[in-house]
């Protein structure tokens, strides 16, 4: 049985250690190919952009959101923002209706049918010749969509651009591991979109040619993760997606261990049913990247995280077990009186323990390659430490429940998950 | 549809051989250091060997000497960890590793080489001794745990408490002779006390109302000056700590 475990340990530690050598590999190979853009880019031709805002009980942030996008450094009469409500039981829609003069905004409403109904809502209403959306707690810098309709221009063959996601205004410790954890993903994704295997296209400003749509179809429900399932159907389809990692969206994150939890089900759960949905790209060389690697490596985290975390929650647990029962056996007094003394040749020494300070390094170093890719100031950051204890501590719960909900097949759906915040983000 | 990159098979092999690379330098590195650390134990074992043998031939020599200038500084402190370290690298590297296997063998025999000669000493000098062999076993025995952490706590009362511990089940001749002697069953964990057989758990209570002679070998609330300890006989203990051997 040891000898299984062992065995099942090192074939995660390996395929961990290769998809991380495979980015690096990617990043040397690349580097030269990091499009650095001017601040005063400007386009050949400006096409006519549409973004939708599907808007859920989100009274307090659509304004911001709204403005960020009216401020874009881009022409007004060639940017169109759809506002949809989607059946919001709070005070959205008298919020948005502050916008109904706007030339350049279109009001909405239905009834709730979820976040993939309002998205095509807008896509049936509009004829610009590109579609993107925004999220409600979600704000865009100013030059975001230039820099990335600039990778359209470069490249013909693009269908799809994803921005480099930051968590707006980090406060709290959860919130900082976030911002970690999205300035890990900018290299990640950056590196994918190198390789043609992003399989994600996020929900915040990820910007599409909108023939994409008219050729393979609306957004999907696809268990509330639509921009996991339009990424996968562009990659079966062989349309070419990109990331831009200077084209920046600020995003509220969850501020509480149980929101994030509650979001991560969602987003893990969502990839386990559309990689299963999916499943006939796996392996199949036609797909490229995205077959061979991208959900392979991602089902791999998901499994490695849970058994390692496993593994070393099992660990601890026997340890306090083990220290119970000694003070049961000898009580505090005696406990407490024994010596206690350093020795290195108590250190570990286990291969299993190399491979593990191999690998965060490894992910120190794509999280430092990532702040460098979203140019923020400083590389490296204390706060890796607390992205590296946090996520090794919760995120196999969530990862362990998404997988319990794929197998039970119980949805989590966006809206419920805005309904069950006490506020919504500010 | 449109066409997908062509797959990059080149890279996809450079980062398997990285990877085997680094992958395959990691065993080696573990096991590097986990031969140091064998060759740190079989070191230790031949330094207190030559210690035993020194105290054996010191007590050979007793004839001519009296008791107070029997010099014993067998069984170094830094054996006091060496039990502890071989239980560790049993859990490292696994029972049946050939190495540990080996050392704890050795380990076996030197504890015994110890008990009869200091068996002999007390005798002879007359000192207040008392002698734990104990008998545990690895493999499903809680109370083989438990009966680790009393004797771990009652060595560190009475640093004069003489515990050497077995592996009932190591194939080792001479553990089969003493138990064969002692009449040790496999119902463990079992203490030998001073030549009787304790089967199953002893609490420290237990011991402690047992011999109430203990008190007698309590570790000192005072540190006792350095005049006064050099003339005495005092050989450290074989002191495993026994909770580490079963932990396992």
């Amino acid at each position: 049985m040891e000898g299984i475990y062992a065995i099942i340990f090192y074939v995660f530690s390996f395929l961990s250690i290769y998809v991380q050598i495979f980015f690096l590999v990617t990043f040397l190979e690349k580097r030269k190919k990091i499009v650095k853009n001017p601040d005063n880019l400007e386009l050949n031709y400006y096409p006519s952009v549409a973004v939708a805002i599907p808007i859920y009980n989100a009274e307090d942030t659509i304004i911001g959101s709204v403005e960020s996008l009216l401020e874009l450094n881009y022409p007004k009469d060639k940017l169109k923002i759809y506002l949809i409500d989607d059946g919001s039981t709070d005070n959205s829609w008298n919020v948005m209706e502050k916008f109904k003069d706007n030339p350049s905004i279109v009001l909405l409403k239905k009834e709730n049918g979820g976040k993939h109904t309002a998205v095509n809502l807008a896509l049936e209403k509009t004829d610009c010749e590109f579609f993107g959306c925004l999220d409600p707690d979600s704000f865009v810098h100013r030059e975001s969509l230039k820099r990335i309709l600039k990778y359209f221009e470069r490249d013909n063959q693009t269908m799809a651009v994803a921005p480099s996601i930051i968590v707006c205004n980090p406060k709290n410790i959860l919130q900082k591991a976030q911002n970690i954890e999205y300035d890990m993903s900018i290299y990640t994704k950056k590196m994918l979109g190198f390789m043609g295997g992003i399989h994600v296209t996020p929900g915040p400003f990820s910007i599409f040619r909108k023939r994409v749509f008219d050729e393979l179809g609306p957004y999907r429900k696809a268990h509330f993760t639509e921009d996991q399932e339009i990424a996968l159907r562009m990659q079966e389809h062989g349309y070419k997606i990109d990331h831009c990692p200077d084209a920046y969206v600020y995003t509220n994150t969850p501020d509480s261990v149980m929101a994030l939890y509650r979001q991560r089900i969602r987003w893990i759960y969502g990839f386990i049913k559309n990689l299963i949905d999916y499943r006939r790209l796996l392996f199949k060389k036609k797909y490229g990247t995205v077959a061979l690697f991208t959900l392979p490596s991602g089902l791999i985290s998901i499994l490695g995280v849970i058994f390692l975390s496993v593994t070393v929650l099992g660990n601890i647990i026997k340890f306090i077990y083990h220290k119970i029962i000694q003070i049961q056996t000898i009580g505090f007094h005696n406990f407490f009186n024994l010596d206690y003394k350093f020795d290195w040749f108590f250190v570990s020494t286990k291969a299993v323990l190399f491979f593990s300070i191999i690998l965060y390094i490894l992910v120190i170093v794509s999280v430092m390659l990532g702040r460098k890719l979203a140019k923020k100031k400083s590389s490296f950051s204390l706060t890796i430490i607390y992205f590296i204890i946090i996520y090794s501590v919760i995120a196999p719960f969530w990862m362990l429940r998404a997988i319990y909900n794929a197998i039970r097949s119980k949805e989590a759906s966006w809206t419920r998950e805005i309904d069950r915040r006490a506020k919504p983000q500010s | 549809m449109h066409q997908h990159e062509p797959n990059d098979w080149k890279k996809y092999v450079i980062v398997l051989f990285i990877t085997s690379t680094i992958f395959i330098g990691g065993l080696w590195a573990s096991n590097y250091f986990n031969n140091k650390k064998i060759d740190q134990l079989k070191s230790i074992e031949d330094k207190i060997s030559v210690d035993l043998m020194s105290s054996e031939t010191q007590f050979s020599l007793m004839q001519e000497l009296s008791c107070k200038d029997v010099s014993t500084t067998v069984l170094s402190s830094e054996l006091n960890s060496l039990a502890d370290k071989i239980a560790y690298s049993e859990n490292n590297m696994g029972n049946d590793d050939t190495n540990v296997v080996s050392l704890k063998k050795y380990y076996s025999l030197l504890e015994i080489k110890d008990y009869l000669l200091m068996k002999a000493i007390t005798a002879r000098c007359g000192q207040k001794s008392i002698f734990v062999l104990y008998f545990y076993k690895n493999d499903k025995c809680d109370n083989c745990t438990k009966q680790g952490y009393v004797l771990t706590s009652l060595r560190e009362k009475y640093p004069n408490l003489r515990v050497y511990s077995f592996d009932y089940n190591l194939d080792l001749s001479s553990i089969k002779a003493m138990t064969s002697i002692y009449k040790v069953s496999d119902n463990l964990p079992a203490l030998v006390i001073n030549g009787k057989v304790y089967s199953g758990f002893q609490s420290m209570e237990d011991i402690e109302k047992t011999f109430p002679q203990l008190e007698s070998i309590k570790k000192p609330v005072e540190p006792v000056k350095k005049t006064t300890t050099k003339a005495k006989v005092t050989i450290p203990v074989v002191t495993p700590v026994i909770d580490s051997i079963k932990a396992n």
